[in-house]
């Protein structure tokens, strides 16, 4: 569901340098400055390797940790206005909770903190513990629990006040694939409500599943953001051709493509602008052509493109 | 606001009391019912006065105790375990009031203790007396000034725990409340001194928490009477000093990046 009424969080020039060295003489650039915008019942992916930055975003946007410069809206509002997290949810990456509570306790209690009317406590906990399937668990102690239920307890807690922006910290890490499955649900679910989500992952099969838009942020820059289709678009251009007689082999390798052979049949993935010179050698070589598909890319690809440009720009220099 | 405050009091409160800190009752019960059996062997006139030394000192030790090893966790633990994030990051709680909520809840779980020992030790008073007496009443202004020591120590472990690790913040806390139970023989050396030394060391002596005047339990032992000005007095230094710590560790935590 994409929607354009309002960008739930608009990030102007934010950066964030931390001071490290002994004497705190050195400073490390946890972000760089970073302009984006999320609108408003988007799901939103936040792609990056470990160590990328996404962590450090999260945190400045919600007043965990304060920028160097720049600034920042969620939902209109200026990021100092504490009364905009009511309006706020949010999973903090391998999330640690008062084990001495039960996951009724806890959610009970950060129902109170977020402000949940006193009538309504009850019934929202309730929901919220429902919708993550753990109604059964709860109350048990949270200490006796395992980490994926810990995983469903912590969104849980990010949904328990009905937040109109869902920030999820790497929502499928320590998750089995049933758990990830029904997580990447949730987010539909969610979604369909009218919530923005904005998640940060390398599990890219689960943003390219879920996302409308996604941002690859790499060694705190932004390296590209859009629509997935429109950036899958960037870095597809390969097309696989398929034929019988394994004697073209020769003749398409020297053009740079990769050949696979399985008995007379051979496939071969090659870039699109050489896709005449290879037709013209399979003719050549009285090769039958099977078919010529183009190679459909994944935001794994994407990913790889443009984290990679940059270790191979390092390489080279 | 009373709320929120109110919600992370009474959840600090409960994580002290499931994570067995009052199990401490147990130890003080067990030393409060020997004593009293073993006093009235010494003899008939000191058996009062070793009883009332020993159950105020041990309420004043076992809280003290709680206060500094609780409250150097109250923030730097919740910072370690990240269950910091949920409660700040997207709830409209500030930061001042997450800092008096910790404090408050194990204010709050000290006097809950306070009170259980309190009982035990005024039913072995009675038992060694033969009953309570109006002197007695002495007992309650010893362990009010015990309650005020509590306060004290526990804004100045959280005033260490928002900047410093466990292990560091301890061993401030501790060294803080022994320097501070000799601050009246501090402000004595310091005025054996001369010129800037002395000035220096007057205003370093009076920057120390005074637990001695807070201590009257040999007073009241031997039925001397604490009089309502130090009453007075002992309560507006607390409530000062504890709202200046309180004031430096918000200070100290609203501009601390929690990383």
């Amino acid at each position: 569901m994409l929607a354009t009424l309002m960008p739930a969080i608009e990030i102007h020039g934010l950066e964030k340098s931390y001071k490290t060295g002994f004497f705190g003489n050195k400073l490390k650039q946890g972000l760089k400055p970073l302009t984006l915008s999320v609108e408003e019942g988007e799901v939103f992916g936040y792609l990056g390797p470990n160590g990328a930055g996404k962590t450090t975003t999260l945190k400045l946007l919600l007043g965990l940790v304060f920028p160097s410069g720049g600034t920042a809206r969620i939902l209109g509002r200026d990021l100092n206005d504490i009364e905009v997290k009511r309006f706020i949810g949010f999973l903090p990456e391998q999330p640690y909770f008062y084990d001495h509570l039960t996951p009724l306790e806890l959610l009970d209690y950060y129902a109170r903190l977020s402000g949940v009317d006193p009538r309504e406590r009850k019934r929202s906990v309730d929901t919220a513990l429902a919708r993550v399937g753990m109604t059964a668990s709860g109350k048990t102690q949270l200490r006796k629990l395992s980490k994926g239920m810990l995983q469903r307890v912590g969104i849980a807690q990010a949904i328990v006040h009905n937040p109109k922006l869902v920030l999820l910290d790497e929502p499928m890490s320590g998750l089995d694939p049933i758990g990830r499955r029904e997580v990447r649900d949730l987010v539909q679910e969610l979604n369909e409500e009218g919530k923005t989500i904005f998640f940060s992952t390398h599990i890219l099969s689960d943003a390219e599943t879920l996302c409308d838009r996604v941002a690859v942020l790499n060694k705190g820059e932004l390296k590209g953001v859009g629509v997935v289709a429109d950036l899958l678009r960037q870095v597809s251009g390969e097309v696989e051709v398929v034929w019988q007689g394994a004697k073209a082999i020769s003749a398409l390798s020297a053009l740079g493509a990769r050949c696979h052979a399985t008995g007379d049949t051979v496939r071969a993935v090659l870039p699109e602008r050489l896709l005449e010179a290879a037709l013209d050698a399979l003719r050549v070589n009285h090769a039958r052509l099977t078919r010529v598909t183009p190679v459909q890319a994944t935001l794994e690809d994407y990913f790889l493109a443009r984290v990679g440009e940059e270790k191979s720009a390092e390489v080279t220099a | 606001m009373i709320e929120r405050i109110t919600a992370i009091a009474r959840n600090t409160f409960r994580e002290a009391v499931r994570d067995r800190v009052l199990y401490n009752l147990i130890l003080f019960a067990l030393l409060i019912v020997g004593s009293s059996l073993l006093v009235g062997q010494i003899s008939v006139a000191v058996d009062r006065i070793v009883l009332v030394n020993l159950g105020l000192t041990a309420i004043s030790f076992f809280g003290i105790v709680i206060a500094i090893f609780i409250g150097i966790g109250l923030v730097s633990k919740e910072i370690e375990k990240r269950t910091l994030y949920t409660v700040l990051a997207a709830r409209p709680v500030r930061r001042w009031e997450f800092i008096t909520g910790k404090f408050l809840g194990l204010v709050m779980t000290l006097l809950v203790n306070a009170l259980a020992m309190s009982a035990g030790f005024f039913a072995a008073v009675a038992f060694v007396s033969h009953g309570l007496g109006h002197g007695d009443l002495q007992l309650v202004t010893a362990i009010y000034f015990i309650l005020l020591q509590y306060v004290l120590i526990t804004a100045l472990a959280l005033l260490f725990s928002t900047f410093s690790s466990p292990l560091f913040s301890s061993i401030f806390a501790f060294a803080t409340f022994a320097i501070g139970t000799f601050a009246e023989d501090l402000r004595g050396f310091a005025q054996m001194a001369s010129g800037l030394p002395r000035w220096l060391m007057t205003g370093a002596a009076y920057l120390m928490p005074n637990f001695a005047a807070l201590n009257v339990i040999s007073e009241v032992a031997h039925n001397t009477a604490v009089q309502p000005r130090l009453i007075l007095l002992n309560t507006l230094y607390v409530l000062v000093y504890t709202a200046a710590l309180l004031t430096a560790s918000v200070w100290i935590f609203e501009r601390r990046n929690l990383k």
